[in-house]
């Protein structure tokens, strides 16, 4: 059984090159995720389904490897799949056959013993929202259905590590945003990362903590949207009233760096020991109104933007 | 993660052992195909001929049951060679009839549904996942071809005792090597059509052509280049040659050779099995 470790990266990417034909698609990627949820992000082609697909053991890397757990993808594959689920991207299923039937089949050949896949089937189905259309035909079922589906047999059971491939693809706002809550919910569970690849970024910023962002086969991004959460709080974006150059420099007197654009905005970089209240009382002093006051961001989207610029 | 608390929790429990889910996939088969009563009439009827002989072995020994029916021992089927050999094509010809109407599917929906990912992606190997579809034909096949013939064989030497079984092992060998290599090249052939042909109709067409085509063919390079090597394109040739070789039947013309049989059988597999590493794959790589 592979163990998990929260020191050891969840996925070690070691100089992986991924070579179709005469075509690189991934350069010798390097870089270690540690996160309870990871972000896959990057335009059409740059890699993600591919680089899941190498970690599922479906493409042999041309040269360098990439470790899960700290098991080697090239020489220990089917370890690595014990403790893996994964969503695929595109319909995947057995269609004549009905969805519990199916999860437990699932659940079956992960190495569930009979009795216990069908019981976690049924679970796993209710758990997805499918319960009560469990027994009818994978065939009959609707697109959003089918994505839940394909979530159930990807957590029947139980992985350490699940791969989901544009899950919220397809899906009405309604569905989406209850595949998203499962997300956050199993990301929540503590026991199981995930691995989430979406062109979406609000879908990403939503359920991760991690983002690895791929441009033309290469890691264009790799950060912790956390740690960037937390450094973000000491951008400060006002919106002031008859802001004044002695109202910046005063603010610039605090030691903090500032930049006063041309409507009324002063953009500026909180100092360790400097409060808002602070602000607030050389405003009051300068006569100036801060009207507006903001913590400004470097949203996903302004991440990745960066990303692709490089 | 139970029903009522609708909450996601890993599985702890133990897990079965890697080589038992071979049978997973053949288990699964089997639920489906025994649901439909059409299936399970044909499958009953294919006991028929062997119910037949077990009748046959049983008055051979039963001389009350002889006068009863007022005949004698000449007059049945002797106990011999020949009359395995007669059980095992009967039952291999039925066996080429069930493949024509499982073995299509095997593959080809899992590749219609892109349904392989999501079997790779588990411990599962693509060899595992061949060898578990093979099972499912294999084993229908074998509760009808060699696993009677053998308990025919078994039953023949127990009524008979005195060294019969001894003298006659060599015909177990025979009943158990011609129906698993027939067996095995069905499965083979079954998997490779249901992999490259989408449509169940063709694909079974195509299983019937296999048979079919090579024996004009086979006949046309006889006659033409004087030669038997137009044989060695036809399985039912090989199938006819290697029974007359194991079962040891003079009467029976055998147009190959011993090992140009067991050549034609190889050539066969190793065709289908490059045929099926071509297509079970995860995804298919468009370089």
């Amino acid at each position: 059984m592979i163990e998990m470790n929260s020191t050891n990266p969840v996925i070690e990417l070691d100089q992986l090159r991924i070579v179709f034909g005469k075509r690189r698609i991934l350069h010798d990627i390097q870089g270690s995720l540690r996160g309870h949820c990871i972000g896959l992000l990057g335009p059409n082609g740059a890699g993600k389904t591919t680089l899941i697909h190498t970690l599922l053991g479906f493409h042999k890397p041309a040269s360098g490897t990439a470790r899960i757990f700290g098991c080697d993808i090239r020489n220990e594959s089917k370890r690595v799949r014990t403790v893996i689920g994964y969503m695929p991207e595109r319909d995947s299923f057995i269609a004549h056959i009905t969805c519990v039937h199916f999860v437990r089949l699932m659940a079956e050949l992960s190495g569930l013993p009979s009795d216990a896949a069908l019981e976690r089937a049924h679970e796993a189905l209710f758990y997805v929202g499918l319960g009560e259309a469990r027994y009818r035909k994978l065939g009959t079922y609707s697109l959003g259905m089918k994505q839940l589906a394909k979530l159930a047999q990807a957590i029947v059971h139980g992985p350490r590590l699940i791969f989901l491939d544009e899950p919220t693809n397809g899906l009405d706002p309604p569905a989406r945003k209850r595949m998203l809550e499962l997300i956050r919910e199993i990301r929540d569970s503590g026991r199981t990362h995930i691995v989430f690849s979406s062109h979406l970024l609000r879908d990403v910023e939503e359920c991760c903590d991690e983002v690895l962002i791929l441009k033309d086969g290469h890691i264009a991004a790799n950060c912790n949207l956390e740690e960037e959460r937390r450094a973000n709080r000491k951008f400060i974006e006002m919106e002031t009233r008859n802001a004044t150059p002695a109202f910046v420099d005063a603010i610039g007197a605090l030691g903090c760096e500032y930049a006063l654009t041309g409507n009324q905005r002063v953009k500026l970089v909180m100092q360790d020991g400097i409060e808002i209240r602070d602000l607030y009382k050389i405003a009051a002093a300068s006569d100036v109104q801060i009207r507006r006051l903001n913590y400004k961001r470097d949203s996903l989207e302004d991440i990745f933007l960066k990303a692709m610029e490089q | 993660m139970a029903v009522y608390e609708h909450s996601y929790k890993p599985y702890e429990g133990t897990l079965t052992s890697a080589w038992s889910r071979f049978l997973v996939i053949p288990r699964y088969a089997y639920q489906d195909l025994f649901k439909y009563k059409l299936f399970i009439a044909l499958f009953v009827l294919c006991y028929v001929y062997p119910l037949i002989s077990t009748v046959i072995i049983y008055l051979h020994h039963n001389a009350n049951a002889l006068a009863v029916l007022d005949i004698t021992v000449s007059d049945i089927l002797p106990i011999n060679a020949t009359f395995f050999y007669v059980l095992v094509s009967v039952q291999t010809s039925l066996a080429f009839v069930f493949t024509v109407i499982i073995g299509p599917v095997l593959v080809s929906r899992d590749l219609a549904n892109n349904a392989l990912p999501l079997y790779l992606c588990r411990p599962f190997s693509r060899f595992e996942y061949i060898v578990s579809k093979m099972l499912v034909l294999l084993i229908l096949l074998s509760m009808f071809t060699w696993v009677p013939g053998l308990l025919l064989f078994f039953f023949q030497s127990y009524l008979e005792g005195g060294g019969w079984m001894a003298d006659n092992l060599w015909i177990a060998g025979a009943i158990f090597t011609v129906s698993i290599a027939w067996l095995v090249i069905l499965a083979l052939l079954a998997m490779a059509f249901s992999a490259w042909i989408k449509w169940r109709t063709a694909a079974s067409a195509a299983l019937f052509a296999i048979f079919i085509i090579p024996t004009p063919i086979g006949f046309i390079i006889e006659e033409l280049f004087n030669t038997n090597m137009g044989h060695m394109l036809n399985l039912g040739v090989a199938f006819s040659a290697l029974s007359s070789h194991l079962f040891q039947l003079d009467w029976l013309d055998a147009k190959l050779s011993f090992f140009e049989a067991w050549g034609v059988f190889a050539a066969y597999a190793l065709i289908c099995v490059f045929m099926l590493s071509r297509r079970v794959h995860a995804y298919e790589v468009v370089s």
